[in-house]
């Protein structure tokens, strides 16, 4: 029964870092450095209270979240790819303004400049148990997307087409591969997928407060990188990062531990990773390369 | 530069030739601040009109609760003070071609540091002394920060983007615990009050800025940013730094020790990021409080952008975008504060989307200058009407 409930929490977790982790693994696999996953989930969440609130369903909250993150990739997307803008200082221009347009609305909308007011979801309202967790189709959605995420990268054109272009975007272009339209889809996939972890977040907490996502989209863009940049080993760290989450909150009581170290240990592993101490991470070839 | 072009004559048009290339590099530094200036005006007048007010009463208002009376100038030049160590912290690191996104950390080692030392140090010290050995604990402390991605980098080859990303988790992570468990006041999130390495506030030897954070931490910074210009232009290190940022290879072939810039360059970055800590523990606050960063080394990457990495720019760029974060607070009465992060970010989006755009440009017309100015040599030279 514990450990039912132990990975019921992690699950829990876990489902925002896997969609966002797997919109991160689609953009980079295409090349584009995704530092804006944060900025899609953050839009993703207010997108999902303010159509949860006016459209009086969680469904209208899905549809609106995603558009958000929908509206926050394009703007990514034409931003690197129209306009060959550096892609870091645009993922982190998106985040910053994800922060402040949903400041800025959640004051507009909703006169308020912490929260917003409490919105239907998804489910039971059975506290927390297992049962709940079972009815909210996200759940479901989101522990299918990296395993789907791997099928359509290993085994369809498109994701052929993906990974061309991530590895070498000139070679692609020249066996008519169309470079920029495989990128934009990319993008927008990404932004789509992550905007669903933040509507998850927001369905599940039944309210938009300022700042929700506090750092998940980075602590999925960690488990990326630290799965190498393998939708299946991304997911799987995604799980790892939850359960360590879970059983800091599990131990808190007994202060083994001090929170903030639990915290570090994405962080800390993916740097490692990255470092090359146990198996070197090595990022897509042309991650972070605009072309003509 | 394209001696080629020039070279049939003497050397009055490679002269005219570097006088075309001056402006166009002219150019190419003030298009990012007019760009950014435009778009501010633009996106801001209809985020105004969003609301339903009027944006002539807000524009106004921002004004004068930011460079309209003495203390809208001191909060101004505060945050400015502290946006431009991290602006220059992300510039340093860019001329080295390395991108630092660990600001936000380094900011709050730095400060950190410096809170660490003034505590440490024994209430009588002479204030002079105080303030150096506090401002040298910002430097190291910020230096350690950035010392892991560059070690890391110089090492390894790990890419600098991701460390630096996780690093800030990692050190603010960190400090967090060492406040919160080792070193709070009970019921707060700050330290106490260090005891020696405060710096004078503005306002208490010049009234007018009475209540504002203004403090003389700003000459610190000021004496930085020169030293900074001084050794990127000036010396011989500075000048490897800068090779290794265009061309590491060639750099390489030079016989530029290239690991060993990226290493010391992100040491530095960390250090000169380290230094803004300073503004806010021993001249405004006298402790370190968790979470005072709150976002200003992200910043410094909007700050680094439009300041097209250098120094004098740096400084414009802080200025600028820490008069929106100050008109934020003015204009609150009217419209949310929260219309200026949207800008913040709409700015970085518009300037890093148009830069690469305008450079054509510029380059395109430099080109076509530069070629009418050697038709009219050749034909000048050969006595034939172009």
């Amino acid at each position: 029964m514990t450990l039912l409930l132990f990975l019921a929490q992690t699950i829990r977790i876990a489902v925002p870092y896997l969609f966002a982790a797997a919109g991160g693994a689609l953009a980079e696999r295409a090349g584009i450095v995704s530092l804006s996953l944060e900025g899609y989930m953050l839009g993703g969440a207010f997108g999902a209270v303010l159509g949860a609130h006016f459209g009086e369903s969680a469904w209208m909250g899905v549809v609106m979240g995603v558009t958000a993150g929908l509206v926050l990739s394009a703007m990514h997307a034409v931003g690197t790819l129209r306009f060959k803008a550096d892609q870091i200082v645009t993922g982190v221009a998106i985040n910053l303004f994800a922060v402040g347009i949903t400041r800025f609305l959640l004051q507009l909308a909703f006169d308020s400049s912490s929260n917003s007011p409490r919105v239907v979801g998804f489910g039971t309202n059975a506290a927390g148990g297992a049962l709940e967790l079972a009815s909210n189709p996200l759940i479901w959605l989101g522990l299918a997307a990296m395993p789907v995420l791997a099928f359509v990268i290993y085994r369809t054109t498109f994701g052929l087409r993906v990974r061309a272009v991530g590895e070498h975007p000139e070679a692609a272009a020249s066996v008519g591969v169309p470079v920029g339209r495989v990128r934009y889809a990319a993008v927008l996939g990404s932004g789509a997928l992550a905007a669903l972890g933040g509507a998850y977040l927001a369905l599940d907490q039944h309210q938009f407060t300022d700042s929700m996502t506090a750092g998940r989209g980075f602590i999925a863009l960690a488990a990326v990188i630290f799965g190498r940049w393998d939708p299946v080993r991304a997911g799987l760290a995604c799980l790892l990062f939850a359960g360590a989450e879970t059983l800091q909150i599990r131990l808190q009581a007994a202060q083994l531990v001090p929170s903030q170290f639990v915290a570090m240990i994405p962080y800390a592993l993916t740097i490692i990773a990255v470092a090359g101490v146990v198996g070197r991470s090595v990022p897509p070839s042309a991650l972070g390369r605009t072309t003509e | 530069m394209n001696r080629d072009v020039s070279k049939a004559s003497d050397g009055a048009a490679l002269t005219l030739n570097s006088g075309i290339l001056r402006r166009a590099a002219l150019e190419e530094a003030l298009l990012p601040p007019l760009v950014a200036l435009a778009v501010v005006l633009v996106a801001g007048d209809l985020l105004i009109l969003a609301y339903g007010e009027a944006p002539g009463a807000v524009w106004r208002l921002l004004a004068e609760g930011t460079w309209g009376n003495s203390y809208g100038v001191g909060q101004v030049l505060y945050k400015a003070t502290t946006l431009t160590c991290t602006g220059l912290a992300v510039a340093f690191a860019l001329r080295a071609g390395l991108f630092n996104i660990g600001a936000e950390g380094q900011l709050a080692a730095g400060g950190f540091g410096a809170a660490l030392a003034g505590l440490a140090l024994p209430a009588g010290t002479p204030s002079l002394v105080a303030i150096v050995i506090c401002v040298a604990a910002a430097a190291v402390c910020g230096g350690a920060a950035g010392a892991v991605p560059g070690v890391l980098r110089a090492r390894f080859g790990a890419h600098e983007v991701i460390v630096t990303i996780m690093m800030n988790f990692i050190v603010l992570a960190l400090l967090n615990y060492l406040v919160a468990a080792k070193l709070h006041v009970p019921e707060t999130l700050h330290t106490p009050g260090i005891r020696a390495g405060t710096v004078g506030r503005l306002g208490t030897s010049i009234a007018a800025f009475h209540g504002s954070a203004a403090n003389w931490t700003f000459v610190i910074v000021g004496a930085m940013v020169v030293a900074v210009a001084w050794y990127l232009f000036r010396t011989r290190a500075g000048f490897d730094l800068r090779a290794v940022g265009l061309q590491p290879a060639a750099a390489e072939n030079a016989g530029v020790n290239v690991p060993r810039v990226w290493r010391n360059a992100l040491v530095m970055a960390g250090a000169i990021a380290g230094l803004g800590g300073v503004n806010f523990v021993l001249g405004y606050k006298g402790y370190y409080e968790d979470g005072f960063a709150g976002g200003a080394g992200f910043l410094g990457i909007a700050v680094a952008l439009v300041g097209r990495n250098h120094p004098l720019g740096v400084v414009i760029a802080a200025l600028f975008f820490a008069t929106l974060s100050q008109g934020g607070l003015a204009i609150n009465a009217m419209v949310p504060k929260q219309m200026v992060e949207v800008l913040q970010g709409i700015v970085i989006l518009a300037v890093a989307a148009s830069v690469p755009e305008v450079r054509r440009l510029v380059r395109r017309a430099a080109g076509a200058r530069r070629v009418a100015v050697a038709a009219r040599d050749a034909g000048g030279s050969a006595g034939a009407v172009p």
